[in-house]
């Protein structure tokens, strides 16, 4: 057996008439940071659900930790740890009680659930509030307790799904602090699902998923290389001559028009100050775009991520944390 | 171990939160009194109970009926909240957890049936305050039979609730299945005398043998047994402890189901 901690074979899912899951196949390494990126309804939280032993897969197969999420799902139960879409903690009970629980489902020993409660509240900053009710917690509370206790039992996997949804930017960027300096300290391999690009970039490895399938699966620097490289936009008074120049000097082709001319070359930064060196003299400005995974995304899908119908169901989804209850 | 587990935490999250919920607690004891003293006296007023013997009072038949009533109603609430917890994901954290999901279905069952055993036995306390005398030994019987009656009952909700996506179903359940239960349990009116067609019905529903249970057990040794009591003690203890069994059976194959 390999050393992958996640093997998923041809997983397929239906719902009646619709297919969310339409036959992946990846591996996760141990230790690795995976993602899926894709719209709102691309399948990646019915993978989740697959792999987490709460859907029935339609067909094909994965292994989690090497136990068969159909056959040994108390096995695989063991082995995961989740931090949902949305809240699942108990907003009645307080912090340590809901840690409490827990540990109790996942039959952590009392001594070492108290050590590691500790731990892990300290790691996510919630230390002085383990007596509050939970349903006094902002959002990125819910999230950060949410996060500590998905890593309470010891988990081989974490899965996250949009663990991010519906948090302000700062709460984000935060959460994300917490997660990675959680990841190395257990080495514990996360799955990870997101529509929000930039947080792709928090990964070893993206999926790009749409309509059920896998269109793309490589590093975000790999992934980037798929639109080509970096973009220098070169504003100058002798265009013409100037593209003689590029070509002879550089091989490189500029395209153009009036005295703007553009350039591809693969790293953009070292390239710059070469280009400077050597014909600085006519350059007014310089500008270098690097491909983002939205360039990405939209070369692979032919359409841009859907931001405004996600951020519309982020609305409703804090709206709803809001009026909880 | 690991079932008990699995049944214990369940059933301690339950009791837990119902101690956090005041107004819960408040309006538990206040809806039984509400319908004892209110309803109670005024059709007590109103009617005359054809045949009543000397000695009785509309309020000493009623009063049993209540505290079936307060039973149901308790057990329903808290099997309902399964549906809260799976629209705000509480749920998802134990059906993703390492335990059956079987002992997820009975340790609920058994949390509702402690709320509603322990908002029985204050009503039970009530007992002398209406004019019915109670030993130690019946209160204790009392309690056994709501323990029974709210464990199945619970586990009815339990196994309603596991298929319900959200919480407007909840209202068709009410009056179509818990209101018409309450209504036919005899609890409010007694069997004799009504219309054949009905008392078939109240025959059939499971609830009628669990209020004359507690009739049985209040009434037996007092010159009241035949007119208050319908059927033996043996055969509603049978009726509700099968409706036990059966309801819970229900209840953990529905929560087994995986999608």
């Amino acid at each position: 057996m390999s050393d992958a901690v996640i093997q998923v074979e041809n997983l397929v899912r239906k719902f009646k008439d619709l297919t969310a899951v339409r036959g992946v196949s990846f591996q996760v390494a141990r230790g690795e940071v995976f993602g899926f990126l894709g719209p709102n309804g691309a399948g990646k939280s019915t993978t989740i659900k697959m792999l987490a032993t709460l859907l029935k897969p339609t067909a094909g197969r994965a292994l989690i930790n090497g136990y068969d999420v159909v056959r040994q799902q108390d096995r695989v139960r063991r082995s995961i740890g989740l931090v949902f879409q949305d809240p699942s903690l108990d907003e009645r009970l307080t912090a340590r009680e809901n840690l409490f629980f827990h540990a109790m489902l996942y039959n952590v020993e009392s001594r070492v659930f108290k050590r590691r409660m500790q731990e892990m509240v300290e790691m996510v900053e919630l230390t002085d509030r383990l007596n509050d009710p939970v349903k006094y917690f902002s959002g990125g509370m819910k999230r950060r307790l949410e996060i500590a206790r998905g890593f309470l039992h010891y988990p081989q996997v974490l899965f996250l799904d949009e663990p991010t949804v519906g948090l302000d930017p700062q709460t984000r960027s935060k959460i994300w602090e917490y997660i990675h300096a959680l990841r190395q300290r257990e080495n514990i391999t996360i799955f990870m699902t997101t529509h929000y690009m930039e947080e792709a970039e928090n990964c070893h490895r993206i999926a790009i998923i749409d309509h059920g399938e896998i269109v793309a699966m490589d590093t975000p620097a790999n992934l980037k290389k798929l639109v080509g490289g970096d973009i220098i936009t070169i504003l100058t008074t002798r265009a013409g001559e100037m593209a003689d120049r590029l070509a002879e000097r550089f091989g490189l082709r500029a395209a153009g028009q009036g005295n703007i001319l553009r350039v591809e070359v693969e790293q953009g930064e070292a390239f710059i100050p070469l280009l400077v060196r050597e014909m600085g003299e006519d350059i007014k400005s310089v500008t270098l775009h690097k491909p983002s995974l939205d360039d990405v995304f939209l070369k692979l899908t032919g359409r841009e991520i859907r931001e405004e119908s996600v951020s519309a169901v982020d609305r409703i989804r804090v709206f709803r944390r809001g009026r909880r209850r | 171990m690991r079932y008990l587990r699995g049944i214990y935490i369940i059933w301690l999250r339950e009791v837990i939160r119902f101690f956090r919920e005041k107004t819960r607690i408040v309006g538990m004891l206040g809806q039984p009194l509400l319908y004892l003293l209110i309803v109670g006296n005024g059709l007590a007023a109103t009617f005359k109970v054809p045949d009543a013997p000397p000695g009785f009072s509309y309020v000493q038949f009623m009063y049993p009926g209540i505290l079936g009533m307060a039973v149901l109603f308790t057990s329903i609430y808290s099997a309902i909240s399964i549906v809260w917890d799976r629209e705000f994901g509480f749920l998802k954290e134990v059906l993703v957890a390492p335990v059956p999901r079987w002992t997820v279905a009975v340790g609920k069952a058994l949390g509702g049936s402690t709320v509603a055993v322990m908002q029985g036995t204050i009503f039970i306390l009530l007992a002398p305050l209406i004019g019915v005398a109670l030993s130690p030994l019946m209160v204790l019987k009392l309690m056994g039979v709501l323990l029974v009656m709210a464990f199945a009952i619970t586990s009815l909700g339990i196994t309603i609730a596991s298929r319900m996506e959200t919480m407007e179903g909840f209202q068709m359940i009410m009056n179509f299945l818990i209101m018409p239960l309450f209504f036919l349990s005899g609890a409010m009116f007694p069997l004799r005398g009504v219309a054949p067609w009905m008392e078939t019905l109240m025959r059939l529903d499971p609830l009628t043998y669990g209020v004359d249970a507690l009739r049985n057990i209040m009434y037996g040794d007092t010159p009241l047994r035949d007119f208050l009591v319908q059927f033996s003690l043996g055969l509603d203890l049978l009726v509700v402890a099968a409706m036990a069994l059966l309801f819970v059976g229900t209840g953990a194959l529905a929560f087994n189901r995986q999608d």
